[in-house]
């Protein structure tokens, strides 16, 4: 395992095992437990009086525009990170700082305007 | 700037991204096995701990009949949910409702693959890093981890199809979207520091912050970045008890609103332990986080790490170890004396506050660091800082300006709806009594029983 991906591969291999552990410790779990299922308690949860409706309520996502604005604002972060790592590096000098700071500038200006719009808000 | 020297070369043995994936296969899974058995382990010891500290908070004993201070108590729960009958309530999506513990708990292991827990030792002879792996995107893999593991909570409450469920499954994936990019924001002052993600060579970076000489005594300077990037590091820790539905921001199981919230279908089952297993590995990967990115990682704290060997060998698990102890025992403690905060106001404060701030931060991180470039323009600098500076503290008394006016206003309107109120009580729309309404009479007045006692 060398090279390039070799560390990738060893998260892989985390994964493998923990999904192993776990599908093995459910696995057991569904052997070693006693299973005696009645209507009543398969009745879904509503604080002990029987469940009204068909199980879903209908409920209003009132933050779904916060979801727009977070898909933009993840990736711009994002785009901050490669930018961290290399502008104090040999060859990157004030160029780099100053169109970051036009990047950073340009995000500022989305939340703004996304406040003075009342996005940031309930609806 | 002759005053401040940077110490000696750090020792040889410190790993970085290159030191990876050349282990044997046994190592390897030595490792593996070893970060699975120190998380299980803790999330017992976790669990035993938060409820024997918090108890001691609100002068309570907490668990103290299993075992001695009531050590065996998580065991016990641990087998009891081992063998307890696992319903499926009839109404529920079968395969989303199994799949989503497992969804939960399987990344927060994960991202412990990239945690530094030591530097390179002697591991039945062969030289390894105490550390899984490392990637150079390390801590942008610990996010995207973080990331998935709340897909487990939305799946776990949308397949419950029970109302509580589904409203503390929506309520997470609220909480993600106002709190990741603040979380993620918070990180680059730190990458801006040390210029790499990698977090075995984040660690290294934080080895020696150089000394300052005064008066014929060399004082070594501090060289974690939570003294340098406070700021951050405030950000990141509102943030990380956010990302893992920790009090004050536990609103997707708010037991008083929500009953369990998305866990109220899983019925102290294995999978309810999961679930739990999940939170818990979570909250040990944020405070790990926290203390690879801002305490110095496995490193020794000052007064300790003046010894030779301290930073050598196995004891950086100790240090490790005790620095995990204690921010968890933050958690505990911000867990005992803080209320709830209300949903509306979480988003709003992660919008408007923390983003923001964070970006004026690393604005102002991004020129500081500028300045020690070799052959920066300073002049040039000098003007981006200032208008970095006033621009920030324009931007703040605006808005500072802006928000008095509108409480004065609401105070005003406040006031003006009192006097009406108590000339006309009923002004309001509801038949309300008198606020002035005489029924108490203070405590130097008999009372008058009623007679039933």
């Amino acid at each position: 395992m060398g090279g390039y991906f070799g560390s990738y591969a060893l998260v892989v291999v985390l994964f493998a095992i923990g999904a192993v552990v776990v599908a093995a410790a459910l696995f057991a779990n569904r052997m070693l437990r006693p299973s005696r299922p009645t209507p009543e308690k398969l009745t879904s949860y509503e604080c002990g009086v029987d469940p009204v409706g068909e199980g879903w309520a209908q409920s209003q996502v009132r933050y779904y525009v916060f979801t727009y604005l977070y898909v933009v604002f993840a990736v711009d972060a994002v785009f901050l990170f490669p930018w961290a790592t290399v502008y104090a590096a040999p060859g990157f000098g004030m160029t780099t700082l100053v169109e970051m700071f036009l990047f950073l500038g340009f995000i500022a200006l989305g939340i703004l305007y996304a406040w003075r719009k009342r996005v940031l808000a309930w609806t | 700037m002759n005053a401040i020297r940077v110490l000696a070369a750090p020792e040889p043995a410190l790993p970085n991204v290159q030191s990876f994936g050349h282990d044997p296969l046994w190592i390897t899974i030595i490792k593996a096995v070893a970060i699975f058995v120190f998380l299980l382990l803790s999330v017992m010891y976790g669990v035993w701990m938060e409820r024997k500290l918090i108890s001691r908070m609100q002068h309570r004993y907490g668990p103290n009949r299993a075992g001695k201070f009531g050590l065996l108590q998580s065991i016990a729960d641990a087998l009891k949910m081992g063998f307890k009958e696992d319903l499926y309530p009839s109404k529920v999506d079968r395969f989303l409702y199994a799949i989503a513990p497992v969804i939960l708990v399987v990344p927060a292991f994960m991202a412990f693959s990239v945690i530094p827990f030591g530097p390179t030792v002697s591991m039945f002879g062969e030289q390894t890093p105490l550390q899984l792996t490392d990637l150079p995107i390390a801590v942008l893999f610990v996010l995207a981890m973080a990331s998935i593991g709340v897909y487990g909570i939305v799946l776990a409450g949308w397949s419950s199809r029970s109302p509580y469920a589904v409203l503390g499954g929506l309520r997470s994936s609220a909480q993600v979207v106002s709190y990741e990019i603040a979380m993620g924001l918070s990180f680059v002052g730190v990458f801006l520091f040390a210029g790499t993600l990698s977090t075995s060579e984040i660690v290294a970076k934080q080895a020696s912050g150089g000394t300052w000489e005064v008066l014929g005594l060399s004082i070594p300077m501090p060289s974690w970045y939570v003294v340098m990037l406070i700021p951050s590091f405030l950000i990141y820790a509102i943030t990380m008890l956010g990302e893992t539905n920790r009090v004050p921001f536990d609103l997707p199981e708010g037991e008083g609103e929500l009953v369990g919230g998305y866990q109220t279908e899983y019925s102290s089952s294995l999978k309810f332990a999961l679930i739990q297993m999940g939170e818990y590995v979570n909250v040990f990967v944020v405070s790990a986080v926290s203390i690879t990115l801002f305490f110095g990682g496995w490193r020794a704290p000052w007064p300790i790490s003046l010894w030779e060997g301290a930073n050598v060998g196995y004891w950086p698990l100790l240090w490790f170890f005790i620095k995990l102890v204690l921010v968890f025992g933050g958690f505990i403690w911000v867990r005992a004396s803080m209320p709830r905060i209300r949903y509306d106001q979480l988003m709003a404060f992660g919008w408007k506050v923390l983003i923001p701030l964070n970006l004026a931060w690393i604005m102002l991180v991004a020129t500081v660091r500028a300045f020690r470039i070799e052959g920066a323009d300073r002049t040039a600098l000098f003007t981006i800082a200032a208008l970095v500076v006033v621009g920030c503290l324009v931007l703040f008394f605006r808005f500072d300006t802006v928000l008095q006016r509108r409480r004065e206003t609401r105070a005003e309107e406040l006031k003006q709806e009192f006097e009406l109120l108590e000339e006309q009580p009923a002004a309001g729309g509801h038949p309300v009594p008198p606020l002035d309404l005489p029924h108490y009479h203070g405590a130097d007045r008999k009372e008058i029983s009623s007679g039933i006692h």
